[in-house]
């Protein structure tokens, strides 16, 4: 063995043993679970033992009703998501750069913004009945505050310097926004789109457990009916799962598009 | 006037605050010839970084007279390359492409300036470091490669090395000195270390505050590269210290 290696080694272990380290509550957890249930210590009616959650999973799997329901569901939250986050990072852009459109729009969206997201649900309901819209509408809608506001408190954080800078290098207008307001906007943005996401995927699970004919909400209150808890948990595990999956991806690209930012790592 | 590149005649500045005035400048006649390292010295409140700003195009409202090439300044532009005491680089970007900021890197002709450039102020092999990855001096000569890559007309320096360490200092000293040697940029340099403006400048402008007005300009004849130590480069701080004491006197005697 070479030098180098032995030096890594003992890094690539301790990596390992981090992340087995996260590790240990959960898969404990699920062990005294799955231990607990089998000898009768907790209501295997409220508390399916992880055992027979897997086994619901399976059987959903292998008759192709997860699938054609999660499809559904992530059509409605991509089309959502891409209208209201789509609407709130133009408007934040406009508002973030023009003073006046800020006067004459701001007031309006903050007033919106104070109204409790889901308090609109039943109102989304009896417009548009309990068709596609209405669900689209209401993750719509969740989806445009936070990447509306991020983009622009983004823009307006340009540091007044760097603005100094661009004047001296003779930057005209375009070039001030393309070069230098919108690369100060980016940790902002993505700030927004982090939360937008999370928004956008309560307002999924809510519209779908309220009024709905497919998806994966509704396979849960209608497993809800029939007091098949099993179900209802394998539909909260893939919320869950597909939850942190987006977080990572959009963290992901944070790492990549921020390589260049100091800040403190932890 | 021939070739003045700056001509600066009686030229005023006034600060309006809510109820006051403050004259920030008064009568300020300055020629400065193509090729030529001015240094600026004075205390603090003196109006040297005003003065700068003027001449930046940075700030418009001034009276009197002030001409670059002969022509009125509308406004801060590439044809007035300006350092400022920070190195105010963008941070998303690394060496290379804060030096070409606007201007395309994949442009072979910037490509091959910038690099020519990065050889002038010795970043070699910094190329593509970010500016969080630079010492202060290094990000000052990126700055710098900034500025001269627009080819300025003159290059206007405001305290540029005031941040910086002794060693640190001396060693952009030099490199300022290698670029206007090889570039002839005309150099408006403004300091408050008298050594520095001695080392630089082959003439200097001391003002004195209150309002900023020019209480002499002291021609520097010595060869180059100087040695801070000799005794004509001594003669001639003795002499900028010597005006500075009349200046303290006068203040004092307010």
């Amino acid at each position: 063995m070479d030098g180098s290696s032995v030096e890594l080694s003992p890094r690539k272990n301790s990596k390992l043993v981090i992340y087995l380290l996260g590790a240990v509550l959960p898969v404990g957890a699920l062990l005294l679970w799955q231990v607990f249930g089998q000898l009768g210590y907790i209501s295997t009616m409220l508390f399916p033992t992880p055992a027979t959650i897997f086994g619901a999973f399976i059987q959903l799997t292998t008759s192709g009703l997860l699938m054609e329901h999660f499809q559904i569901s992530v059509t409605r939250m991509v089309i959502g998501f891409l209208i209201g986050g789509g609407l709130g990072l133009l408007f934040g852009i406009v508002v973030g750069l023009s003073k006046p459109v800020e006067k004459a729009l701001d007031p309006t969206v903050q007033m919106i913004r104070m109204i409790p997201h889901l308090a609109v649900a039943p109102l989304f309901i009896l417009w548009l009945g309990i068709g596609e819209e209405s669900k689209v509408l209401l993750i719509a809608k969740g989806a445009f505050f936070p990447l509306y506001i991020n983009t622009y408190l983004g823009i307006r954080s340009v540091d007044n310097k760097l603005f100094e800078v661009a004047r001296t290098l003779g930057f005209n207008r375009w070039k001030l926004v393309r070069l230098l307001v919108i690369p100060s906007a980016v940790p902002n943005l993505l700030l927004g789109l982090r939360l937008s996401l999370g928004v956008s995927w309560v307002g999924l699970v809510v519209a779908e457990l309220m009024a709905a004919t497919s998806g994966i909400g509704y396979l849960m209150s209608d497993a809800r009916q029939f007091n098949n808890t099993p179900v209802v948990f394998v539909g909260i595990a893939i919320f869950a799962v597909v939850g942190v999956f987006t977080d990572t991806v959009v963290r992901l690209l944070e790492k990549w598009l921020l390589r260049w930012k100091d800040s403190y790592q932890g | 006037m021939s070739n003045s590149i700056v001509s600066i005649n009686q030229l005023s500045k006034t600060f309006h605050t809510n109820k006051d005035q403050v004259q920030a400048l008064r009568n300020i006649n300055l020629d400065i010839q193509e090729g030529e390292f001015i240094t600026v010295i004075g205390p603090s409140g003196c109006g040297k970084s005003t003065l700068l700003k003027i001449i930046a195009g940075l700030d418009l409202d001034y009276q009197g007279e002030f001409l670059l090439e002969g022509k009125n300044v509308k406004g801060p532009g590439i044809d007035k390359g300006y350092i400022f005491q920070e190195p105010r680089l963008f941070p998303w970007l690394n060496v290379e492409r804060n030096i070409a900021a606007d201007l395309n890197i994949r442009d072979p002709k910037v490509r091959e300036k910038v690099d020519e450039l990065i050889n002038l102020v010795k970043l070699t092999g910094f190329e593509k470091s970010y500016p969080r990855e630079l010492s202060g001096g290094m990000a000052q000569r990126v700055a710098i490669a900034r500025a001269l890559l627009r080819n300025p007309k003159v290059l206007l320096l405001d305290e540029p090395f005031g941040a910086l360490d002794a060693f640190t200092r001396a060693h952009m000293q030099e490199v300022l000195l290698d670029i206007w040697k090889k570039n002839k940029t005309t150099m408006i340099f403004v300091t408050h270390d008298i050594d520095e403006a001695v080392f630089l400048g082959n003439r200097i402008v001391i003002l004195k505050p209150r309002p900023g007005s020019i209480q002499d300009i002291v021609p520097v004849v010595l060869p180059i590269p100087r040695k801070k130590t000799s005794e004509s480069f001594q003669e001639i701080r003795l002499q900028v210290v010597n005006e500075f004491e009349k200046i303290e006197a006068l203040q004092s005697a307010f």
